[in-house]
């Protein structure tokens, strides 16, 4: 029998607020355990939250990003558990009244395949603190500083048939969140987390399969290996005449298998009611229409612009606007220098190639619009070769906004080489010591005066004008 | 000057003259608060040394001027589920017995600004659970009248600190008629004010949507002087209100020409009230009308429903806020228990009383999945229905008066055997909780055992200098305040 994988995620996005949702600490990631804390945000008696309005705005921007209705009115209940992360021994967070539901995403998986995910509902609530445990697993600590990050926990409904689909899904929600400046989702510092619900069916069936729920997946990577072996191991159940247990699973990427962490019959009762100490809010016709007239574009309709305005394919259009910070760079870049081909062509050899080189997140990059048009400025006017343009790129690449490019380059010697008569010199030069390769190109290999070229241009350190190599180097072997 | 017959304001009026001063005020009545400690138990903190240096700064300002409140240099008492900065804040429990503040409840703040000196922290019902102030972990209060009577609950502790002249003015909490009752009981003035008009900030919560701070002192005028300092908004608290608040003193005018007072028939024909109340009750509304108010009889038809929506309600909202007691962070922790599970178990066991562990698993269980519609979407229907009815009778009546409990303090050690009877006690005190009302349990009258009732005056939400004022105008024609137990 073929079976078909059904899932859906329930993903987690910690919101770049500079405060918390419930007090004024800082939001900040990294800070020295339990120095971002305050009564409020670990619950000391008497304490109270208040909620942080701001965490409303992002809310309300990103459901209306992910095309949802947003309520007029919507309140946060109380999720009651007891864990040593939880200082309050309950999670503040909404489960009868959301803020947005009935909303969607279209996605475009790497082999080209479109869907639409729906999403069930949007809500806003609280994250927890942390637990680290001492090496030799005797002690826990706590560390509270997490404690009232908002969060905005995005439900899809059960549209995902593979994994692609998912990797697709959740680079889109990366992008949309950049896009509108309200989290950097970060899976490695746990500012985006997906919880996957799985389930298998034989195929053509429309009935659900019994679920399971993952936890605990911390990459891309992970999603996708999770996947897999949770695919893999309910199939086999079912194969083997076996029944899948709705259960809760904790996935460790360590074994690359995950473990029943506990069943339907002992899932806990969270005990949900409303939240006596917030007021509920409202949200206004006024404040959602000012909030669909801030929408930024987004990264599909910047690519199309791109592939129309600037004559970029679909693909590097792409490319391009997968990150925010890198489209309005290249954008930017752009628009002063007035020359996309030849700005794509550093942006896609050199800038990419850099970044993935050292490891360098679009975030980190530091250069300018500006300066990055400085340089294509120096190319286009023939003062540098893209040979070493290379060098000076990297230069400007890993250097500040005060780097003076012409200096460089003239500190460094590396003006393009235009004098006919070296050039001419350096030719005979380099025909005189290759009389083997000489012959080979009377016999009617014209293939190798390329070369010809490349010697002469690593002699003279990359620094000649191509096009004046080829015409010494075609004129000098023709004589020869 | 012997200041223990004086009022709040009175005394405030003498440091002011200088007739005397702030620390000599503050030694009297920490002398008659050691002293009627032993009987009554009404202190389970008191701060000596700290409240004299206090008061010596406080002498030092209201000299210079630069304190102008009416209450400045006067000593405060303030129930222990009220954070103090540096004082112990018990919440009257064990779990809590070693708890001490980094931070100050708002009101302990406002308090402060305006030159009172904070003396003391008073004994209650464990986490405010309770119509007796016997589920204290630090032992029952003794009623100053009689002490084998209780003081009532759960400000036990404040209403026999003002009643037995061991403070004179003091701070409560009202969840469900903690103010209004043991006012009623000792027989003091106790006001319950609108809910959202005094922030809880720094209020250890038992039920958060009808917790409220309000004073207990010897008189309405007081009692108008502390919500001056004590209400208004914080920012510190969502659920506080962003109003234009009055000034409740000057507002005064003990007069209550006109005002429509309505009288729940429902209230008077409950089997369970005392006839010496029912006839005290009375008394104290023909005061009001001979002073020119137009008295109604109307019906309160839901007033077989508020005690059972009240008890789920506040039940449930305690099982959740008391959940962050778990032994991990401060408070109470079991030794040796092995597993974290346990733990939790073993210190929430230990650490609480067996109230506060009856109404844990009662909200608990009213949350449960199954049960949750059944009994907390049903109560929470039942308060809606309340808060709409009760709008009603407010846009025939400017106010309600009806008694504050259906007897006079009971015996000590009588009414815990019996948890649902003391419960259904608090008939005629949680209808201003379900619906945020503000309250008034003024004394009316003895019973023929001597023992202290009270009268209560009810108004819609936001009334409050309404409320005072009728008040106001009953002590002007009466004298029942001024009656005081002295420590037996």
């Amino acid at each position: 029998m073929k079976w078909e994988t059904v899932i859906g995620l329930e993903v987690h996005i910690e919101l770049a607020t500079k405060t918390k949702i419930f007090c004024s600490c800082s939001a900040a990631f990294g800070g020295a355990p339990n120095t971002q804390c305050c009564p409020v945000c670990t619950g000391m008696p008497g304490s109270l939250p208040v909620f942080n309005k701001k965490v409303l705005e992002y809310a309300v921007r990103t459901g209306l990003a992910l095309n949802c209705d947003i309520t007029r009115y919507c309140r946060f209940d109380r999720k009651n558990y007891f864990y040593p992360d939880l200082p309050r021994a309950y999670q503040i967070s909404q489960l009868y009244l959301p803020f947005a539901e009935n909303g969607f995403v279209d996605i475009k998986t790497r082999s080209g395949k479109k869907s639409r995910i729906r999403i069930h509902e949007i809500h806003m609530e609280d994250d927890a603190g942390k637990l680290v445990h001492s090496v030799e697993g005797e002690f826990t600590y706590l560390d509270y500083n997490r404690c009232g990050i908002p969060l905005l926990e995005i439900v899809s409904e059960p549209d995902f048939r593979e994994t692609d689909e998912v990797t697709a899904y959740l680079t889109k929600l990366k992008s949309v969140f950049e896009y509108l400046g309200v989290s950097d989702c970060r899976m490695e510092e746990g500012s985006m987390r997906a919880d996957v619900n799985l389930s298998v069916r034989p195929e053509g069936s429309s009935k659900l399969g019994t679920r399971t729920e993952m936890k605990n997946i911390n990459s891309f990577r992970a999603i996708e290996r999770a996947i897999a072996y949770e695919t893999k191991r309910q199939t086999e159940v079912l194969e083997n005449g076996g029944k899948i247990i709705q259960e809760t699973r904790r996935w460790d990427d360590v074994k690359g298998q995950s473990f029943a962490m506990r069943s339907k019959e002992n899932a806990q009762d969270y005990r949900y009611f409303p939240e006596p100490d917030i007021p509920p809010l409202y949200i206004t016709e006024d404040e959602i229409n000012h909030y669909r007239e801030v929408c930024p574009e987004f990264a599909d309709e910047k690519a199309e612009r791109f592939v129309e305005q600037m004559n970029l394919t679909e693909e590097d259009a792409e490319i391009i606007t997968a990150s925010k910070k890198l489209a309005d760079l290249f954008e930017g870049t752009v628009k002063l220098c007035r020359t996309p081909s030849e700005v794509r062509f550093w942006f896609m050899s050199q800038l990419l190639y850099l970044m993935n080189e050292n490891n360098i997140h679009a975030d980190k990059v530091t250069l300018t619009p500006e300066k990055f048009a400085e340089f294509i400025g120096f190319i286009n006017s023939g003062i540098i070769t893209r040979q070493t343009g290379r060098e000076v790129f990297e230069q400007i690449f890993f250097g500040d906004e005060n780097f003076d490019i012409a200096a460089y380059i003239k500190g460094n010697n590396l003006e393009q080489v235009e004098d006919s008569g070296l050039i001419e010199a350096t030719v005979q030069e380099i025909l005189t010591a290759n009389p083997k390769a000489v012959m080979q190109y009377k016999n009617g290999e014209t293939k190798i005066s390329g070369f010809f070229v490349g010697q002469v241009m690593k002699k003279l350190k990359g620094k000649a004008d191509p096009s004046l190599v080829n015409k010494a180097v075609a004129e000098a072997l023709d004589k020869a | 000057m012997n200041i223990l017959n004086m009022t709040a304001l009175e005394t405030g009026a003498a440091i002011k003259n200088g007739k005397i001063s702030s620390p000599e005020v503050v030694r009297q009545v920490l002398d008659a608060a050691e002293t009627g400690n032993g009987k009554t138990n009404a202190y389970i903190t008191l701060c000596r040394e700290k409240a004299l240096k206090r008061a010596e700064e406080v002498q030092k300002k209201i000299k210079s001027g630069e304190l102008l409140s009416p209450l400045a240099g006067v000593p405060f008492s303030v129930k222990d589920n009220i954070c103090t900065r540096g004082v112990k804040t018990t919440c009257a429990s064990r779990m809590l017995e070693n708890f001490e503040p980094v931070y100050n409840a708002t009101v302990i703040d406002e308090l402060e600004k305006a030159g009172a000196v904070i003396i003391g922290k008073l004994n209650m019902d464990e986490f405010a659970m309770g119509s007796t102030s016997e589920t204290s972990y630090f032992g029952t209060v003794r009623n100053p009248w009689n002490n084998d009577r209780v003081a009532g609950g759960s400000s036990g502790g404040a209403a026999a600190a003002v009643s037995g002249k061991m403070a004179l003015a003091t701070l409560g909490t009202d969840t469900g008629g903690s103010v209004r009752q043991p006012a009623a009981y000792c027989g003091v003035t106790g006001f319950k004010p609108s809910y959202g008009t005094v922030s809880r900030f720094g209020l250890i919560a038992y039920a958060s949507s009808f917790d409220q701070i309000g004073p207990i002192a010897h008189d309405a005028a007081d009692c108008a002087a502390i919500m001056n300092i004590i209400s208004g908004k914080d920012k510190k608290d969502g659920t506080s209100l962003d109003i234009n608040y009055p000034d409740f003193l000057s507002s005064l005018t003990g007069d209550v020409k006109g005002v429509r007072i309505g009288i729940p028939a429902e209230c008077y024909s409950n089997p369970e009230l005392d006839t010496e109340v029912a006839e005290k009750t009375m008394a104290a509304v023909s005061v009001l009308q001979k002073s020119g108010a137009c008295v109604e009889e109307f019906s309160l038809p839901f007033f077989d429903y508020a005690v059972p929506a009240y008890y789920i309600i506040a039940s449930a909202e305690a099982s959740s806020n008391l959940s962050r007691y778990d032994g991990v962070k401060y408070g109470f922790r079991s030794d040796d228990s092995g597993s974290l599970s346990n733990m939790y178990c073993d210190s929430r066991s230990m650490g609480f009383g067996s109230e506060v562990k009856r109404r844990i698993i009662l909200g608990t269980f009213v949350l449960s999945s199954g049960y949750y519609d059944a009994y907390y979407q049903k109560a929470l229907k039942v308060k809606s229905v309340i808060m709409k009815k009760t709008a009603e009778i407010f846009s025939k009546y400017d106010l309600v008066m009806c008694p504050v409990s259906p007897a006079t303090a009971p015996e000590t050690g009588k009414s815990l055997v019996n948890p649902l009877k003391m419960y259904i006690s608090d008939i005629y005190t949680v209808w201003a909780n379900l619906a945020g009302l503000p309250a008034i349990s003024l004394p009316c009258g003895f019973d023929s055992a001597g023992m202290p009732l009270g009268v209560q005056i009810i108004g819609p939400a936001l009334s409050d200098v309404k409320v005072l004022d009728a008040a106001h105008a009953y002590q002007k024609h009466t004298d029942f305040h001024k009656k005081y137990a002295g420590v037996k």
